[in-house]
């Protein structure tokens, strides 16, 4: 087969698999928010539950098709969907799509420069362990990978809050930026000082996982015969380190890193609740707890979206580092 | 969470086959993890009452982990708390393993269009950020603990699933199994005969090394408010109220239960890598 026609219809594939993924979280989303006992209208009303007859309550909820049956509202639902209409949020009083938009503008800077800085601070710390397997950088960074990859994320970024926030009092406490001034008011340094300790939560927890996989990689490297023949030709350890090391741990690093989308959202979603940063995660958790049902699936789908098209990448570049996996129906080799 | 590829053994130890100092680690895990409960009902209700004389103390002999605003002591707080992250992990794992090894038993038995069922399930999970899925469980379920604990014990098979079904497919097709297969061996005789006996094991490891991550996802949930019932100690509750005090320097409500969270994680690893030296039969010795 044409390389060219592999590469197109192994894209088709897995464009097919991403359709079907989608529809299937579509589907289960659906129906546990439909399964939910808390009732949608309650939700809507709130403390003015009480200031409500039954009529209006039945005008409302045959005003959001809430009278048909659960088949007739998600088709429905994915009839506006296929519009563009995500609906409206009742805990943000907004469309969907503008609390996510903006939601995602504010937790974009957070997570993508965590997500690159965790690449690149992991990727060079899994170098110089793996350049070294056994000494003494190699066993403190592994310690460190090891112990950040079991703790608590949320608990870290309470750790880092107590000491740099309230003992050293060099960052702020919380929010995305001071409290009580208007938005064209605040500078980029006041953006940048309340977005520091999130983003160092995030990136130092992120740090671990590429750190090992690196790292793994790296020492095998190390012992393969082209490093050997290098070696008998006089080169150094650092020589080697970057010139067969790090060309080969890179790919596997990168995939790494995209394929770990959905884990540094996780991550995020925890930071931005103990830093109270206003991004697209604490949405997640208000629509979740308060019952924002429109908000919830709509955010479910644009974040599987978001993890499923990391995947793919993922998926792609395994294919780009061993040629092995163009062959035979790709799976996928790993997730962490 | 990550999947690690180094183990805390192999900081201590970097020498490959050194079984005893794992095993050793793994047997000390065991009893702290042991000692968790008996600790949790011999205490009882002793430090759980409010003293109000001594509230918000720092950390002190007579209260190792300090005192909350209640003057509840937060160690006896922090026992309990790690019992229930103990229970929930408890039936997170079991149910979570037996999901995934339901699902890959049909992934190989259904033929093509079973494994692909499977394998779809498995990417829809994984496609969705954890942490999401996880909110919709509880919403879908109405809040509370026990909404917090089916979410835990229903979303964490995917990784196992997709282990044991590529584990399933190479034994399926191992020269040995084609070969038992020529000498007229039932589908029945060579499950029972070659492939439990080489997934026994695999289940066994990825059900101690799914306790880390169910535990922390029960603190998360918790954490973010999720199954809030303040009566039931839980790991992510206390967390979630010492940020109301931390801004006035009570560090010991916010550090101690976190770290204690992270010793649970670090024994249930040791004894998942303790059994998996154990049961790996290319290190095996009499």
């Amino acid at each position: 087969m044409d390389l060219r026609v592999g590469a197109v219809s192994r894209l088709a594939g897995r464009t097919l698999r991403l359709i079907v993924v989608l529809a299937v979280v579509a589907v289960v989303a659906f129906a546990l928010a439909k399964l939910s006992p808390i009732d949608p209208v309650d939700a809507y009303l709130g403390a003015d539950i009480a200031r409500v007859g039954p009529e209006q309550r039945a005008l409302i909820a045959e005003r959001w098709g809430l009278d048909q049956p659960p088949s007739v509202q998600f088709f429905s639902w994915l009839q506006s969907l296929a519009q563009g209409e995500l609906g409206y949020s009742m805990i943000y009083n907004a469309p969907v799509a503008e609390v996510i938009a903006e939601r995602f503008w504010i937790s974009l800077p957070l997570v993508g420069t965590a997500w690159l800085l965790s690449g690149i601070f992991g990727f060079v710390l899994g170098l110089a362990a793996g350049a070294n397997a056994g000494g003494w950088a190699d066993r403190v960074i592994r310690l460190y990978a090891y112990v950040l990859a079991s703790a608590p994320s949320f608990w870290v970024a309470i750790v880092l809050l107590m000491v740099f926030a309230v003992g050293l009092g060099w960052a702020p406490v919380c929010c995305a930026g001071p409290i009580g001034v208007v938005p064209e008011a605040v500078t980029i340094w006041d953006r940048l000082s309340h977005l520091a300790l999130p983003l160092i939560t995030l990136s130092i927890l992120g740090i671990s996982q590429i750190a090992l996989h690196t790292r793994a990689k790296m020492a095998e490297i190390m012992q393969s015969d082209a490093v050997l023949y290098a070696r008998a030709q006089g080169a150094g350890t650092l020589d080697i380190a970057w010139r067969h090391g790090a060309r080969n741990a890179a790919l596997p690093a990168v995939t790494v890193l995209f394929a770990s989308l959905g884990e540094l959202f996780g991550g995020s979603v925890l930071a931005e609740q103990v830093f109270a940063y206003p991004g697209l995660g604490r949405a997640v958790v208000e629509a979740g707890l308060r019952g924002d049902v429109p908000l919830l699936l709509a955010a479910t789908l644009v974040l599987t979206l978001f993890v499923c098209i990391g995947n793919m990448i993922a998926d792609s570049l395994y294919a780009i580092v061993d040629p092995r996996l163009r062959r035979p129906r790709p799976s996928r080799v790993g997730h962490g | 969470m990550a999947e690690l590829s180094g183990t805390i053994d192999d900081v201590l130890q970097p020498r490959f086959g050194n079984r005893a100092l794992t095993l050793v680690v793994a047997a000390a895990a065991f009893l702290v993890i042991l000692a968790l409960p008996i600790a949790a009902s011999v205490l009882g209700e002793t430090g759980m009452r409010g003293d109000f004389a001594n509230r918000l103390q720092a950390p002190t002999f007579a209260h190792w982990f300090g005192t909350d605003a209640m003057g509840q002591d937060m160690l006896a707080r922090t026992i309990h708390g790690l019992t229930t992250s103990l229970w929930v992990g408890l039936a997170a794992s079991l149910i979570s393993a037996f999901v995934a090894t339901v699902l890959a038993m049909l992934a190989a038995a259904g033929g093509r269009v079973g494994d692909t069922i499977v394998s779809v399930l498995i990417d829809a999970t994984m496609g969705l950020p954890h942490i999401v899925l996880l909110i919709l469980i509880c919403f879908a379920l109405g809040g509370g603990p026990h909404a917090v604990m089916l979410a835990v014990a229903l979303t964490h098979w995917p990784r196992l699933a997709r282990i044991l079904r590529a584990e399933m497919l190479q034994v399926r097709n191992a020269d040995y199994v084609i070969a038992a297969r020529h000498f007229g061996r039932s589908a029945w005789q060579i499950a029972y005969g070659h492939v439990i006996p080489h997934l026994l094991p695999q289940i066994l490891v990825g059900t101690v090394l799914m306790f880390p991550h169910a535990i922390l996802h029960e603190a998360s949930l918790t954490f973010l408010g999720f199954g809030l019932e303040p009566s039931r100690p839980a790991i992510g509750l206390l967390l979630a109220d010492s940020m109301r005090y931390l801004t006035a320097g009570q560090w010991w409500l916010g550090l101690f239960p976190g770290l204690s969270l992270l010793a649970l994680v670090l024994c249930f690893d040791a004894l998942g890598n303790g059994l998996r030296t154990i049961l790996d039969p290319r290190g095996a010795q009499l």
